[in-house]
């Protein structure tokens, strides 16, 4: 147990592949039992409210099944106008970079192994 | 406003076809020179409006090109559909007023990222947006 899920997201996704995308991961946290999954956008150019929403519900579920998300990487003008589209990503926690997205996961999953705040 | 290139028209009956628009908008912005988070802002509400033309619309189309105006160069993209158009205008534009289950942010958002935003719609007939993203 306390294996983490690290998905890079690559390609301009329409919105089936994403919806996809979100109920592929969710079966893969399932079946592996994985405490952490990590999301790198860095690829992506764009990311718009369905995209968004993508990523609340990934990170939605997740929690119900008792793994943490971090999404990583998003581009500065991606950020700037996701804020502008009036999309906050409430509820998903973010990361500059890979690493710094683990080094999140793992402290969470530590924290939530010593009884922690988690 | 006066077109600078043959404007581009694409049809949007598809998911796939949204991820089109996306890119052919990129790359016209990319032309003009504008700044990546311009490029961006225009990407972005391109995005949106064409899953509106395609989910609320019914499908549609899209054309796409380089407009002048008072001395400056913008991206211009005008949202076609014959679906059944938008019966309460100022409803339609407040975030979270979504009637497909969506987060509601498609239209306000849209016109945010936009410099230019028009819309046009008669029930029963359809709806064409415009908007134009200008070169700083």
């Amino acid at each position: 147990m306390g294996e983490f899920l690290l998905v890079t997201i690559q390609v301009d996704m329409h919105d089936r592949l994403a919806l996809q995308l979100q109920e592929d991961l969710t079966e893969r946290i399932a079946a592996t039992r994985a405490s952490g999954v990590l999301i790198d956008i860095s690829s992506l150019e764009m990311v718009d409210s369905f995209i968004g929403r993508m990523l609340g519900n990934i990170a939605g579920m997740s929690k119900v099944l008792g793994a943490d998300t971090v999404v990583t990487g998003m581009q500065p003008s991606v950020a700037i106008t996701l804020v502008e589209l009036g999309l906050s990503l409430r509820g998903v926690r973010t990361a500059l970079n890979v690493e710094r997205g683990m080094a999140l996961l793992r402290k969470s999953h530590e924290d939530g192994r010593h009884g922690g705040p988690g | 406003m006066a077109a600078q290139a043959k404007p581009e028209r694409l049809a949007i009956r598809a998911s796939e076809d949204v991820v089109a628009v996306r890119q052919y908008v990129r790359k016209l912005a990319l032309d003009l020179g504008l700044s990546l988070v311009d490029q961006t802002k225009v990407v972005t509400a391109a995005s949106e409006l064409a899953r509106n033309t395609l989910i609320h619309g019914r499908g549609g189309s899209v054309t796409v090109d380089i407009v002048e105006g008072a001395g400056r160069r913008g991206v211009r993209a005008i949202f076609e559909d014959h679906g059944p158009g938008i019966p309460d205008i100022d409803r339609a534009l407040q975030d979270g007023f979504t009637t497909a289950g969506g987060l509601g942010l498609g239209l306000g958002g849209a016109k945010r990222l936009s410099n230019g935003f028009t819309l046009e719609s008669k029930p029963g007939q359809g709806t064409r947006i415009t908007i134009v993203r200008w070169k700083a």
